[in-house]
């Protein structure tokens, strides 16, 4: 039997002809990207370091500093880039949500290992990378030696068929696979099929980051058409993707139907098995509705929210927060006038940062409120009080919403 | 290093995420302090109990979420080990990586309940509940993380290996985290 995309790219990178789920592999990393919070909690200046052109210093979850202990941050990252020459350094004001910034600029590439301190780093396999959350330690450790482990996980392949209709996205396909299988730990995830080509870079983006929702390890797409594009403009070149061998073994293989998908809504707590289609829900008026993330902050997302928000007006008594995923993003945003729409509607767009999403600042949901979120992560207290509920959809869902008062489906709004 | 852990185990269930174990509010404090909110809400005082030595039993997907150093705070508080059904891959790495063992043991929960004293070998697998002598089989940790373990964790090893300051070792086997206090010196 053969191998699977991810299989055949760590056995690749770790120099064996195969690899089997349960092996554990070292392998070299060909980008460690390292955040702001490694700096604020756990930061020694190194004697040395393996190779300053395969580090990458993103700041991006507390910025503009929200607390003395974020600030005292900035200066170590600024003093560690300029004392070993990293030149990949994205200070406040070119900087991002790290996934963003590691597709911008092309960090994430196809058949090779991205690290990262941070849970979403899954989002890397949009870009056929392997790329998975790892901790501040490990990252410090990667930052040193250039290399780290993994333990084979097996692998669901998810076979997309058909297309995925209009006004339907990535946020859906996954509240809808989170909600039919439920989680995937120390699974790999795989997504091809047919129905791929119909489902744009920055919705496999939100897929892929989403995997660590359901505690999935690597979720990796194929190269494509639409990717080569991508990798193209962003100056990528002279990579070597991975892909399935005809006869790999998986876990499971499940067929996806695109065509059939609605717009789908998770319900507080967790995405796994807990979601339905908008349609369905109960009426359900809501509180704060947030757009951002690394999951959904992309110029795409802005875009589809300041369509549906164009001329219309957030609701009384609801909050409308809207959180693009970069400086670049928010440039092109506010050049394209998405931001004027959704501010001319009563949105309140904020900088760039992981701010709200991950409940430490700008947009911390208070005791007894409901939260409408197009973000990463639905855990209960996961973006301030734990009598605060956070139910998940997709952008045009939440901006939908934030009109409407309550949970609604976007297609009753745009119709 | 000592391969067997033995003490009073406390039983979580499943899918208990980063966020129930280290909120974000608590990010914004020392560790000292963040260790305080360790299950703050799903078991309000829970931190005042656990002693040096306890032993956390979980159910399955232990610690889905974050990537945040919740061992750390684990370390902290004493606890000599995290046992699962099942765990988060990340999760898991963190506690390695902290110098936490951590033992994925399918079964446990079902022979073990609060208060009770558990003994684990984490290189072999074999576990027993000391007082009602159930025991259990769980697949060993393989040498590269038992190797990881014995060095008292990833930065321990980068300190001995001349990455990190040599005068930190003790401090950074002991679970200490290193936060450099000065203005980016």
């Amino acid at each position: 039997m053969g191998m699977t995309m991810i299989e055949n790219l760590l056995a690749r990178k770790a120099g064996l002809a195969r690899v089997r789920p349960g092996d554990i592999v070292t392998v070299d990393v060909d980008m460690c990207v390292m955040i702001d919070l490694q700096f604020a909690t756990m930061w020694i200046p190194p004697n040395r370091i393996h190779d300053p052109d395969k580090i990458a210093v993103v700041m991006d979850h507390a910025v503009p500093a929200p607390t003395l202990k974020d600030a005292a941050a900035g200066p170590k990252a600024r003093k560690f880039v300029a004392d070993f020459g990293i030149e990949k350094f994205f200070d406040v004001g070119r900087h991002g949500i790290c996934h963003q910034v590691i597709a911008e600029n092309g960090l994430a590439r196809p058949g090779e290992v991205l690290a990262c301190t941070d849970s979403h780093t899954c989002a890397g396999g949009a870009y056929n990378t392997a790329a998975r959350g790892l901790g501040p330690a490990e990252l410090y450790s990667i930052m040193c030696t250039g290399t780290t482990w993994y333990q084979i996980a097996s692998t669901v392949r998810y076979e997309l068929n058909g297309q995925l209709p209009q006004g339907i996205s990535g946020k859906d396909v996954f509240l809808h696979l989170a909600n039919a299988y439920g989680d995937a730990t120390n699974q790999n995830l795989e997504f091809g099929g047919s129905g791929l080509a119909s489902i744009p870079l920055s919705d496999r983006r939100t897929i892929a980051t989403q995997a660590a929702e359901i505690s999935a390890d690597f979720a990796t797409f194929g190269v494509d058409d639409l990717l080569r594009e991508f990798l193209t403009e962003r100056g990528v070149h002279d990579y070597e993707p991975a892909d399935a061998d005809p006869d790999a073994e998986y876990f499971a293989v499940r067929e996806v139907d695109l065509t059939g998908l609605e717009p789908y809504v998770a319900r507080p707590g967790t995405v796994s098995h807990n979601g339905l289609p908008v349609s369905q829900i109960e009426r359900r008026a809501i509180d704060q509705a947030f757009i951002g993330s690394c999951a959904n902050g992309q110029l795409d997302d802005l875009r589809i929210a300041a369509q549906i928000l164009r001329g219309r007006t957030v609701a009384p008594g609801v909050r409308l927060l809207v959180t693009p995923a970069s400086q670049q993003v928010y440039r092109d945003a506010m050049r394209l006038g998405y931001l004027q729409d959704i501010a001319d509607a009563g949105g309140v767009v904020t900088n760039s940062t992981c701010g709200a999403c991950f409940g430490y600042h700008m947009g911390v949901v208070g005791p007894g409120e409901v939260c409408l979120t197009s973000s990463t992560r639905n855990f209960t207290g996961r973006m301030g009080s734990t009598e605060a509920e956070i139910y998940m959809a997709s952008p045009a869902t939440v901006a939908a919403s934030a009109i409407a008062g309550y949970i609604t489906d976007p297609r009753s709004v745009t119709a | 290093m000592k391969t067997t852990i033995s003490g009073r185990v406390w039983v979580f269930g499943d899918s208990i995420d980063t966020d129930a174990m280290y909120p974000a509010f608590a990010m914004k404090l020392d560790i000292p302090e963040a260790a305080k909110h360790v299950f703050y809400q799903i078991r309000p005082g829970w931190t005042d109990l656990v002693e040096p030595g306890d032993i956390v039993v979980a159910g399955k997907n232990f610690g889905v979420g974050s990537s945040r150093p919740v061992a750390a705070l684990f370390r902290q508080l004493g606890v000599a080990a995290l046992i699962a059904e099942e765990f988060n891959s990340l999760f898991f790495r963190n506690a390695i990586n902290a110098g936490l063992p951590a033992l994925t043991a399918p079964g446990v929960t079902s022979i073990f309940s609060d208060g009770a004293t558990g003994s684990f070998d984490v290189a072999t697998g074999a576990y027993r509940n000391d007082i009602s002598g159930a025991t259990g089989q769980a697949p060993a940790l393989p040498p590269l993380i038992l190797e990881i373990l014995s060095s008292g964790g990833v930065l321990a090893r980068l300190s001995e290996q001349g990455y990190l300051p040599i005068e930190l070792l003790d401090a950074l086997r002991s679970g200490a985290i290193p936060v450099d206090s000065g203005s980016g010196a």
